[in-house]
């Protein structure tokens, strides 16, 4: 580990200047972070320890909504009484990440900013264009198990390994930061990752120094089935082969909303329009079913190890959406 | 002292006399209270005086030559002690090996290669400061993929020879039903918990080593050779090892590279090996192609038995994975061929890990057997019946003690295993695909030489004295069992001393062969101690009996601490393996039978229950025998379905060195295990009559869960793990 300042926080403002620096990271859970930090993969000059901030509540909105507090830590969210009633499928995702001890300590906000578990990645000796730019990747010819198939590019393979935020895409939450300047935004989940074209190593649209307070949910889906569904190498404790996170209304046999995003995938929590356009208003069954996955498989492409993704995800798309629409 | 080896069959007498019904007992740990209020230090956090913490520096490359090493710039980190790169005694090519180490060398022999030592203030100095240090190399194309060499068919290294009993050939070319099939097994991790480490110090010309060991006589004998110092000067304390799975056998190069540190810095020195660098510096268990031959007449009994193997070594390393091995015994058949092919490779060394030999050689046997048993349109469980052996069918020596046939019969009455089979694919519950399987478990049984003190002393109380390991597998327990039951001492009254050179020495935790060779040291040891008593009682030892603290004979009962007349009596035992140990085929026997849902969309497997059934002597205490037992059926259910550790066959790197990505089974994955014995002591095996338990659970229980899954979907996977993307293709339509 290299040799770091520490600051704590006194307010979110003064964290944001902070860190705006270059070489500064926040610190709250520092789950991966730390765990990055000893491998020398991440080397921050600076970590501004945002625990003592008061972002960690949970509250309800006049519109409905919720708002999450970015130090709400993962347990305690999937345990909220009004997530579980709610938003089902986010308590279900989060419960189906890491471990009962990791997520105690992780926080919302951190979930969201993981970074990949691609191996080589891990692997200081070996190229990586998100570790290093312009190295290379190692997983590209290598050994790709558990890599994207979706939103690759020739510079990079990797998946983010989040549960949480998958459930979040499904839900549309938007993320609310504070800038160094001052200024608040609100990014729609569908807007804050981005692809990894030829920067695989910037992987959100965050700036130096900018700061995520909050996560917003709306108002509930009323009258939704949740579902999410994590296939794995082992039944706890390992990163998503393939997920959905799927919440969808029914008007008797028919679809009448329906929202999935899929993780383990591609480089960000997937969600694709058009897998939704072939399913809503149809007639739920397996040929409408076939149909939204070839839809989301349409572009997919394997790197040899992990070719096995592409039928793996139809398969569970087409289980998985019989479950939510009880076909 | 009592100096018996194994030349005749033989049982203590004390074991009948004593009478405090102890041994066997499913007594508590004695160090659990220790463990577990974080009294019990291990290795890496014992910290004397002034104790810096080093980090090795390993080679960037997996194949050619060091140019220089520049240590300018980790020098220059405030805290740095000292970088240490010249040293003749650095250990190069062989991380981690019972023979000495090589020279220091500028060749690279595998990926990661020990070439320089960091000593710092912290650990975090430590590890930064050894990024810093720049191995300059010219790299050199490597034989990573061990699929890719050539097969070297008479390696003549390892112990286990090539054998060829008849012609297996023309067998299988007359036999009425055959089988020929290869399967592979991936490369395994240890997998020890604590890490591999060592805190070293010297006094003047004489080092003590504080490690994390298995067998720490053996131990002391390549540190003083590598160390280039008499193995008088050498002392080596592992009082408590945190799981060792083979990885701890031998001498990993943190130990000497600790020493050699402490020595050149003139303060105690440790070393913890990170995760990660644990693959390239710890020996791995070599993958494995398995041919197996299988031909029978149409009843289905075995003509023709061959286990032909291809495992992996480095140009250092002098293991040979003994793959056949448990296959030898194991069913009849007159022609018989087993083999064990090498191929060189440029990475880290292969040892010996979870009982080598058995845990991958009977996934291949086991799976050929349950194979071949539909072929013959046979239970699987009668086909092995039919060809049990009454002796060793490749040595024709007779069976110390053999109970297969009783595990075989208690294990499908307690499973519930039909007389048939469902069909493959047949039985469905919801969305999973449930299946059941079996196979038989064999693990050779070994006695090596051991050596133990114990003293009474005059306050009534027992101590046990060897340089003995406990690795988490109950060896205090089970010493003060054996002493508490030989002397009529109630448990809380003996105490044991482990893991300390000083100390006779003794077995060490390896190969199964620790409790039975230590506690038959000990079990002797304490004969020596009745033979006195018998002769302050004017008694024969055989007429004594002793019970809580008193010694009774001829009518009379007398406390012990009255015979001892203010004074401790000692006694020594000494045992190894003798003729009897030649004379007879030995080895622990069971039974494993699974079952498995394979979910029918996406191929994941949950073992739902499993059961053994053990034959493995005498019990010495149940419980920790059944955790043994359960612990090794939990790696069986690993092994089939997760370990994997893949090389990156472009640069000799692992690609999953880690927890996160190599799959060990955690609790999800593991179901209630049940584990039963068979208990019938083996004069033959040891003076205690306990054959080995520790790694006779994973033997053959990877085969009982890849039986299942087959007779669950009617899917062979021949390649192990059986991940979910094996199956993918041949499940159900969705």
């Amino acid at each position: 580990m290299k040799t770091f300042q520490y600051e704590r926080a006194a307010s979110a403002e003064t964290a944001t200047t902070d860190a705006a620096t270059p070489g500064a990271k926040f610190i709250a859970g520092g789950t991966n972070l730390l765990d990055l930090m000893k491998l020398q993969i991440e080397t921050p000059g600076k970590l501004v320890d945002i625990t003592r901030l008061p972002l960690g509540d949970i509250e309800s909105r006049d519109d409905g909504g919720l708002t999450i507090g970015t130090l709400v830590p993962n347990s305690d969210l999937a345990a909220e009484p009004r997530v579980i009633e709610g938003y089902e499928v986010l308590s279900r995702a989060l419960l189906a990440g890491a471990s009962g001890q990791l997520r105690n300590k992780a926080t919302t906000g951190g979930n969201l900013l993981q970074r990949t578990r691609c191996y080589y990645f891990y692997d200081t000796a070996t190229p990586c264009n998100k570790r290093e730019p312009g190295s290379g990747c190692s997983a590209i010819g290598g050994f790709n198990r558990i890599l994207a198939v979706l939103g690759t590019s020739d510079k990079c393979i990797a998946t983010h390994p989040s549960d949480m935020a998958v459930a979040m895409r499904a839900l549309d939450a938007t993320i609310v930061t504070l800038k160094a300047d001052g200024d608040r935004r609100r990014i729609a989940i569908a807007d804050f990752y981005r692809l990894p074209g030829e920067t695989p190593e910037i992987e959100t649209v965050l700036e130096p120094g900018e700061l995520i307070t909050a996560v917003e949910l709306p108002k509930p889906v009323e009258g939704a089935r949740h579902l999410y569904r994590k296939v794995r190498d082992r039944a706890s404790y390992a990163f998503a082969l393939v997920s959905v996170a799927g919440v969808v209304v029914m008007d008797g046999t028919t679809v009448k909303s329906a929202a999935l995003a899929f993780g383990g995938l591609g480089p960000m929590p997937w969600r694709n329009p058009a897998v939704e356009a072939a399913l809503v208003g149809k007639e739920a069954s397996d040929a409408t079913f076939a149909a939204a996955a070839d839809a989301l498989l349409a572009d997919a492409r394997g790197f040899g190890s992990n070719d096995f993704k592409i039928p793996l995800m139809r398969r569970t798309l087409i289980a998985s959406l019989r479950e939510l629409t009880g076909a | 002292m009592s100096d018996v080896m194994m030349d005749d069959p033989l049982r203590p007498s004390g074991l009948a006399q004593g009478q405090q019904q102890i041994l066997g007992r499913p007594l508590d740990r004695i160090d659990g209270p220790a463990k577990v209020a974080g009294a019990a230090i291990y290795a890496f956090e014992h910290a004397p005086d002034r104790v810096a913490v080093a980090a090795i520096v390993g080679t960037p490359v997996g194949a050619g030559r060091i140019i220089r090493i520049d240590t300018r710039a980790a020098e220059a980190i405030h805290g740095v002690v000292a970088v240490i790169t010249d040293d003749p005694r650095m250990p190069a090519g062989q991380a981690n090996s019972r023979a000495m180490p090589a020279f220091q060398t500028d060749t690279i022999f595998h990926y990661g290669q020990p070439v320089a030592i960091v000593v710092a203030e912290t650990q975090a100095i430590a590890n930064e400061a050894a990024r810093l240090v720049h191995v300059e190399v010219e790299a050199a194309p490597g034989r990573f993929d061990p699929r890719a060499q050539p097969v070297e068919a008479k390696p003549g290294i390892g112990f286990l020879p090539p054998i060829e009993i008849g012609d297996v050939d023309s067998a299988m070319a007359d036999a009425a039903v055959t089988l020929d099939a290869t399967y592979t097994t991936p490369v395994h991790f240890p997998a020890a918990l604590e890490p591999h480490a060592t805190t070293a110090w010297w006094d003047g010309d004489a080092v003590t080593l504080r490690i994390s060991n298995q067998v720490i006589g053996a131990a002391r004998n390549t540190i003083a050779q590598a160390l280039k110092v008499d193995k008088d000067k050498v002392r080596v304390l592992a009082p408590y090892v945190g799981g060792g799975f083979g990885g701890k056998t031998g001498v990993g190069a943190e130990a000497i590279l600790a020493a050699i540190a402490a020595q050149h810095v003139g303060r105690p020195v440790k070393i913890a090996l990170p995760r990660r660098q644990t693959a390239y510096m710890v020996h791995h268990r070599s993958d494995t192609v398995q041919r197996i031959r299988i031909g029978c007449d149409a009843a289905g009994h075995i003509a023709a038995m061959a286990h032909e193997s291809v495992v992996a070594q480095n140009d250092q390393g002098q293991f040979l994975e003994p793959v056949p091995f448990g296959t030898l015994p194991l069913y009849a058949g007159k022609a018989r061929r087993f083999t064990t092919g090498l191929v060189r490779v440029d990475l880290p060394e292969t040892g010996a890990v979870r009982a080598p030999g058995e845990a991958v050689g009977t996934f291949a046997v086991e799976c050929g057997m349950d194979e071949m048993a539909e072929r013959l349109g046979l239970n699987p469980l009668a086909f092995r019946r039919l060809n049990e052996p009454t002796v060793d069918p490749t040595s024709g020596k007779p069976f110390s003690t053999r109970r297969m046939l009783d595990c075989y019969d208690e294990g499908a009455r307690r499973f519930g295993w039909p007389d048939v089979l469902p069909d493959p694919a047949s039985v469905r519950d919801g969305e999973w695909l449930v299946g059941i399987g079996m196979a038989a478990a064999l693990r050779g049984n070994f006695t090596v030489k051991a050596e133990a003190r114990v003293h009474v002393t005059p306050d009534g109380r027992a101590m046990v004295e060897c340089d003995m390991t406990d690795i988490g597998t109950g060896t205090y327990t089970v010493l003060a069992q054996v002493a508490g039951e030989m002397l009529g001492l109630p448990i809380g009254r003996v105490d044991v001393r482990l893991g300390d050179t000083d100390l006779p020495p003794s077995a060490g935790s390896g190969g199964s062969f620790g409790a039975g060779s230590a506690g038959s040291a000990v079990a002797l040891a304490c004969e020596d101690i009745l033979a006195e008593l018998a002769r302050r009682m004017n008694a024969s030892p055989e007429e004594l009996r002793l019970k809580d603290g008193c010694v009774m004979a001829g009518g009379r009962q007398v406390p012990l601490a009255d015979l001892l007349r203010g004074e401790p009596l000692t006694g020594y035992g000494k045992t190894g393996p003798g003729k009897e140990s030649q004379r007879t085929s030995q080895a622990s026997h069971g039974v494993h039978f699974c079952e498995v849902a394979v979910n029918a969309v996406t191929g994941e497997v949950r073992v739902r229950r499993m059961l053994g059934v053990f034959d493995i002597g005498r019990v010495l205490n149940a419980k920790t025998a059944r955790s043994q037992l359960i612990g090794g059926m939990a790696w069986g259910i690993a092994y089939a379905l997760s370990e994997d550790a893949v090389v990156d066959t472009r640069t000799g790197t692992f690609v999953n060195p880690d927890f996160g990505e190599y799959h060990v089974a955690v609790s999800a994955d593991i179901p209630a295990l049940e584990a039963h014995f068979i208990e019938e002591i083996d004069d033959s095996a040891n003076p205690v009559g306990a054959k080995g338990v520790g790694e006779l659970g994973i033997s053959g229980a990877g085969a009982a869960v890849v039986n299942a899954i087959y007779n669950a979907t009617g899917v062979r996977v021949r390649a192990m793990p059986v991940t979910l993307d094996k199956l993918l293709a041949d499940l159900p339509p969705i």
